[in-house]
């Protein structure tokens, strides 16, 4: 670091905030190798993430005050060195991966015991906190080469954390994702060379300065179009989703509530960033026929993510299908092109973050009692875990979208987006897919509550108060959310006026 | 249009090709992975051809201000593409070592079968 080597006290400690975000849980990660006790281990990985939790607070409200911040790394000026930057929109994401992360690892802790082997899990721990470091590191920095470097570090850790699972169906659904994650990262690495090659910067900003000046070359739609492809393949939208239903299924169910919420979210962020601040509202949207394409895609997402789930045994497997659909209804906003449809799209990236952790979260608590979720075989568990089924039949009241939830709210203001934009088929989609969502969240109830025990099922217990109470902080959460919705919409329209606008 | 001159970017298109066409058609594992080395290594020359410069030496400093550097940036950029490639590759290999001890097979179809039969 060429940085003045002048005492570091508190307040110079606060300079680094951006630096800090993704160093601490970088250096932590080897040391909950070398420590093997697996109490100390877990304590770790949760002091890191509450202190990420604060350092990307105290970013969002410095933010707030003075505008956008600008952290040279190692002390390298842009557009030579890597640049991290926090505006609106990251300062958002930053904050919802570790808020999520601070939730999940607290029921991970319990959860894991029973579905990864005790001899692993320092080193589950470390690539946890590897797949946080990398997601943090897509997100804050802004820089296009150092995106692809952190998405692989998160990715890398991802296959890591998923092959971690006992069923031996884990290892191949790992395999395949690690197949079609690398595909999908090696198209973005195209994507950045091409770039690179028609503007020689790598800087998010001074891409945006430099392209308009060759937006006739065809290196910039090839460029556009490996980027497209690449980061769709990433975040799972129809029909390069393939990989997921069964990376979710079977992946430890404290990984599948982390990646859920956060993994596929951070996709979608880097395509807005690419999309908007390298490229350009007006290329993508004007000289590409983006919007369209987005639009037909998120539509059929929509409807076929739902309808599949509706036949889905596997409860894992069907709320990852759900997420098809409710990436879909994100992809859905975005494409509108329209301020009010983006910050819609995001506002529907945090919500769907939030009932999806919730729900990945109950069927967790279900998998440690049972050690499986398949849908006969939650039979009667209305009366044995009563908090837990509750749980599900809230979380699932918000994935559907009935008022004072969460999903009620981004729905809504996607659906008079569509209005807005003068697409009023939008909205009536957004209805016909809830209905959907309705019947597959109303076949877990239905099972749960109505039927009684398989005859030759052992009784179980209800959850242990440790997964219970993330949980439900999470479910809350739908709600609070949903009551008090104005205060995030306002944060992602502030957003997305700042998206649209440039750097 | 110099059909020559582009060689370079032809192979880059034909390793893409032959690596994603072997990640599609092939069902053993241990290919697949060979086929996304060369689609990945299609990339990495992807960037080093263009970080050459006609006549362009080693980006060393010297004192003639004459002198025509190579850039070496792509070079270092995939040096970094390198060491995911190489660290994906052994993530893969891994699995699949633990796939053939589940399975007794690191062959799709019969994987498949496998799980099928295991419902």
């Amino acid at each position: 670091m060429s940085a003045p080597s002048t005492a570091i006290t508190l307040a110079s400690l606060a300079t680094h905030y951006p630096a800090l975000q993704i160093v601490l849980p970088l250096v932590a990660a080897p040391v909950v190798v070398l420590l093997r006790g697996t109490r100390l281990v877990w304590l770790i990985a949760f002091a890191v993430t509450l202190a990420c939790l604060g350092i990307a607070v105290d970013l969002y409200t410095q933010v707030l005050q003075q505008g956008e911040i600008r952290y040279a790394m190692g002390g390298w000026a842009p557009p030579v060195g890597i640049e991290y930057r926090v505006d609106r929109f990251n300062g958002l994401m930053l904050i919802l991966i570790c808020a999520i992360a601070a939730v999940v690892l607290p029921f991970a802790r319990t959860s894991v015991e029973k579905e990864v082997s005790s001899n692993r899990l320092s080193l589950f721990w470390a690539a946890w906190l590897l797949c946080f470091t990398g997601l943090l590191g897509i997100v804050i920095t802004g820089d296009a080469f150092n995106v692809f470097v952190f998405l692989e570090v998160s990715s890398l850790a991802t296959y890591a954390l998923i092959a971690c699972a006992r069923d031996r169906r884990a290892l191949t659904s790992a395999f395949q994702y690690l197949i079609m994650g690398t595909i999908g990262a090696t198209f973005i690495l195209i994507g950045i060379g091409l770039l690179y090659m028609l503007t020689g910067t790598l800087n998010m900003a001074d891409l945006a300065q430099r392209l308009p000046a060759v937006t006739q070359a065809r290196t910039l739609n090839a460029a556009f179009g490996f980027i497209v492809v690449g980061c769709s393949l990433k975040l799972a939208l129809f029909p390069l989703h393939l990989w997921m239903p069964n990376a979710y299924a079977f992946a430890p169910s404290a990984v599948t509530a982390f990646i859920a919420a956060t993994a596929t979210k951070v996709s979608i962020y880097v395509m807005l960033r690419f999309f908007f601040t390298v490229f350009g509202a007006e290329f993508s949207f004007g000289s590409m026929p983006l919007g369209e394409v987005l639009m037909t895609l998120s539509i059929i997402a929509m409807f076929s993510g739902s309808l599949v789930a509706i036949y889905e045994r596997n409860v894992k497997r069907m709320l990852a299908y759900s997420s098809v659909a409710q990436i879909g209804y994100i992809t859905l906003g975005i494409s509108l092109a329209t301020s009010s449809g983006l910050a819609a799209g995001m506002l529907h990236l945090i919500n769907h973050a939030v009932i999806k952790a919730g729900l990945f979260m109950t069927m967790g608590a279900v998998v440690y009692r049972l050690g499986s979720c398949r849908l006969d075989q939650l039979s009667g568990l209305g009366k044995q875990m009563p908090w837990t089924m509750a749980a599900f039949v809230a979380g699932g009241l918000s994935l559907i979208g009935v008022p004072l939830t969460t999903g009620f709210v981004s729905k809504w203001h996607l659906a008079s987006a569509g209005f807005g934009a003068g697409l009023p088929l939008v909205p009536v989609a957004i209805l016909a897919s809830s209905l959907l969502a309705v019947i597959y969240v109303w076949k877990v109830i239905e099972t749960a509550y109505l039927r009684s025990p398989l005859e030759n099922a052992t009784p179980v217990k209800e959850a242990p108060i440790s997964l219970l109470i993330p949980m439900w902080i999470m479910v809350a959460a739908n709600f609070a959310f949903g009551i008090q919705g104005t205060v995030i919409w306002q944060a992602v329209q502030q957003a997305a006026v700042q998206l649209r606008g440039g750097v | 249009m110099n059909w020559i001159e582009h060689y370079n970017y032809w192979m880059v298109i034909l390793l893409m090709m032959l690596g994603f066409y072997t990640i599609i058609a092939r069902g053993n594992l241990v290919k697949k992975i060979i086929g996304l080395n060369i689609f990945q290594t299609s990339v990495f020359i992807l960037f080093i051809s263009m970080g050459k410069i006609p006549g362009g030496v080693a980006p060393i400093l010297r004192d003639d201000p004459t002198t025509v550097y190579s850039n070496p940036l792509p070079h270092v950029l995939i040096l970094t593409a390198i060491v995911v490639g190489v660290a994906t590759t052994a993530l893969a290999l891994a699995l699949v070592v633990r796939i053939n001890e589940a399975y007794g097979t690191i062959e799709e179809d019969d994987i498949h079968d496998l799980d099928t039969g295991s419902l």
